[in-house]
């Protein structure tokens, strides 16, 4: 061991060059870039952190401060303000820190260099080396920007409003809002009105997810199916009127339903139910009798875009598989069985799983149905209400902000984990791993 | 004899049952899926106003609805359109540029975080925007962008980035990394190559992110719904929602008619596309 640090001190052309030295130094910016001989470099980061600084400095403290506090005065600080100005000092002072500690393994990294006899390069080549690593992160950034402020900033703010005690008796600016840790949670899973609220909710969005999405991908298989027939004739129409429902806009049709489905003066009542059977089916009163319906609206709009992608891998499979399985004397069924379901799974399955998270968060089609009704006595959700359509309704007509995010949060979780989970198992994500 | 001919005639009348029951199967789809739409259809051509009485064949139609939505001074439908074409044209046009750029990083260069970035976009288009509408909400209003077109368009722009970008870069990695590599030993800078190289290339996907993101604003009304106050900033979707929102069943042949009026064109440019959609789809997510 003493002969290979031996030899390593002997490989050192610039022994005195101490790269310990250069990140102390770096505790200013800039400076450990001054002692590594890079003048311009050192200069420029030095310049561009005391800008920072002093023109963030205050309001990243008061941020931060503002953050703990929520404002003092009632009546006058808005904490809503307060939060957002302590999320946005947050997120500046996240960016300075990486860029602190970037400017830090920098000079580090680059006195190890000059260490080993490295040239620190001239300011040309220094230029363009700079133009080289820093492109990417050009690319990224108005993408990142925009990311932060519309995506990332709403997300941190519903996270830290499920740890007040915002809600409509208690709203900015007549109020302050002051920090209540995990009373939110607690009470959603102790109070027996929120604790059976929730789990209805969550077993009907499962529910919905899970047969509305199968249904509309069994209904496009079949299809898929008898119209790839060779038999068949008129495919083009037949494709062209199959794809309508995904063509026409989503909530134009929910809203054509929702008449068509009127308990009293609806078409389908009036004109089908009703002359056939002698009474008229309450779609949109009877909880049951809803969850009917949107399925069956849910199918119909769901299904032409899963018929689109089935066709075109059953045209794509070759007609080798299935003459070797006539030789071999099967029948109808196990070839389906065996040859052209596994097919058109292997080949869709990303965009299917994608579909049952679309039909988790469908907003659209519980809302604009009957808005998530019929109601339900001694709950704030209504019959149909999933979970992204009951944090709408607490939020917006019930402004029970602190339960909207603490449900938010649990949505997320669940949503994250099952992302989680399936996209580890995806085989691009491993592919992307190697590079 | 007699009973191979049996056997046959067995097969051939099985054929024709067979074919009847595919073909009757596809009737009743046809029906399901058509009348919805005519119904619609009808009703924008019946005089009355409300549902009740209403009929999918109008006895005595007429185009007065239409009429209405174009040149009654109450109605605010071309002001409608026109907002939604602007807030569809430049959502469109930046969304796609945007998220050429970020794809274009994360496919072609090794940075770093670029890891941890990949595993934040598939996270991020987990989540709904509809989740954290309250910050938004409040975040516009603090810069003062609430009632504005360009608050949705920066709202709808951001929205756009993380699943857009996946997509983007799916394709990107089907492009054979040589031809930008060669161009690089050329001499061309990082922009040439991304202008000149990259960008024709890549022409069929970014058709398809251009396309759904100028159809997405047409469709949403939730956004404008909570953005929008005044009704000469509203896009399409959110008035003809509040025709049948505010009184269900008055206005209801005049939303058929304003939404026919959409779901014409919007349905035209689908069905003309669909393949191109389909194969761009496919094509970016099973790689991606």
């Amino acid at each position: 061991m003493p002969t290979n640090t031996d030899n390593r001190k002997e490989n050192l052309i610039n022994p005195r060059h101490n790269p310990t030295l250069a990140a102390v130094l770096s505790i200013i910016p800039g400076i450990g870039q001054i002692y590594n001989r890079r003048f311009v470099k050192g200069a420029a980061l030095f310049i561009l952190f005391a800008a920072f600084f002093s023109a963030m400095y205050s309001f990243i403290v008061s941020g931060l401060q503002g953050l703990v506090t929520l404002g003092e005065i009632p009546r006058e600080h808005d904490s809503r303000v307060f939060l957002s100005e302590g999320i946005l000092s947050l997120i500046f002072f996240a960016f300075f820190a990486m860029f602190y500690v970037l400017n830090i393994t920098d000079a580090y990294k680059d006195a190890k260099r000059i260490q080993l006899g490295w040239k620190v390069p001239n300011m040309r080549e220094g230029f363009k080396n700079a133009w080289d690593t820093s492109f990417p992160y050009l690319l990224v950034t108005p993408g990142l920007f925009l990311l932060l402020f519309v995506v990332v900033f709403p997300l941190l703010f519903m996270i830290f409003l499920a740890f007040t005690n915002y809600n409509l008796y208690n709203a900015p600016p007549r109020h302050l809002l002051s920090w209540v840790g995990f009373d939110n949670f607690i009470r959603l899973f102790t109070i027996a009105e929120w604790r059976s609220t929730f789990f209805n909710v969550l077993s009907w969005t499962l529910v919905w997810t899970f047969v509305a999405t199968t249904l509309q991908i069994a209904l496009a298989l079949f299809l898929a199916v008898v119209v790839n027939d060779p038999r068949i004739k008129f495919k083009r129409l037949i494709r062209t009127v199959f794809i309508l429902p995904w063509a026409v806009p989503a909530f134009v049709t929910i809203i054509i339903f929702s008449a068509l489905f009127n308990d009293n003066f609806g078409a389908i009542n009036l004109h089908m139910i009703e002359p056939l059977f002698g009474t008229k089916i309450p779609w949109m009163t009877d909880v049951t009798w809803s969850r009917v319906a949107i399925i069956m609206i849910q199918v119909w709009l769901g299904f032409p875009f899963v018929y689109a992608l089935f066709t075109g891998v059953l045209q794509s499979i070759s007609s080798d598989w299935y003459e070797a399985a006539d030789m071999d004397g099967a029948n109808r069924w196990q070839k389906f069985r065996n040859i052209t379901f596994p097919h058109v799974m292997f080949a869709t399955a990303p965009l299917l799983i994608m579909q049952y998270s679309f039909n988790f968060n469908n907003f659209n089609i519980i809302y604009l149905f009957n808005q998530g009704g019929p109601a339900v006595r001694g709950q704030t959700a209504g019959g149909t209400d999933i979970l992204i359509s009951w944090i709408y309704g607490l939020t917006f007509d019930n402004q029970q902000y602190n339960m909207a995010a603490a449900i938010s949060i649990i949505l997320g979780i669940l949503v994250a984990s099952f992302a989680f989970f399936q996209f580890r198992r995806t085989r691009s994500f491993k592919e992307e791993g190697n590079i | 004899m007699n009973t191979t001919s049996n056997k046959r005639l067995n097969k051939k009348s099985k054929n024709i049952l067979e074919l009847t029951v595919s073909y009757a199967i596809i009737a009743i789809m046809f029906v399901i899926i058509l009348y919805p739409l005519l119904w619609a259809l009808g009703l924008s051509l019946n005089p009355g106003r409300g549902l009740y009485g209403a009929s999918i064949i109008p006895e005595n139609w007429s185009l007065e609805h239409y009429k209405w939505l174009f040149f009654d001074p109450r109605s605010n439908y071309l002001t409608w359109y026109k907002n939604s074409l602007i807030v569809a044209v430049a959502t469109s046009f930046f969304a796609t540029f945007i998220v050429c750029l970020v794809a274009y990083a994360f496919s072609r260069y090794r940075f770093k975080g670029r890891k941890n970035g990949l595993y934040a976009f598939l996270l991020l288009q987990m989540f709904p925007v509809l989740m954290a509408m309250v910050a938004l909400y409040i975040l516009l209003s603090t810069v003062n962008l609430l009632d504005t077109l360009i608050g949705i368009i920066i709202v709808y722009v951001g929205g756009a980035v993380p699943m857009n970008a996946f997509l983007v870069k799916g394709y990107f990695d089907t492009i054979p990394r040589e031809l930008d590599e060669s161009a690089k030993i050329d001499g061309a800078g990082h922009f040439r190559i991304f202008f000149t190289i990259m960008l024709p290339l890549a022409k069929p996907i970014l058709a398809v992110v251009a396309l759904f993101n100028f159809m997405a604003p047409f469709m949403d009304f939730i956004l404008p719904r909570i953005v929008l106050r005044s009704p000469e900033n509203y896009t399409l979707a959110l008035g003809l929602f509040n025709f049948v929102n505010d009184q269900f069943s008055n206005n209801f042949t005049r939303f058929a008619a304003g939404a026919i009026l959409i779901a014409l064109p919007i349905s035209l440019v689908y069905l003309f596309l669909q393949k191109y959609l389909i194969t761009g789809l496919t094509s970016g997510a099973t790689k991606g």
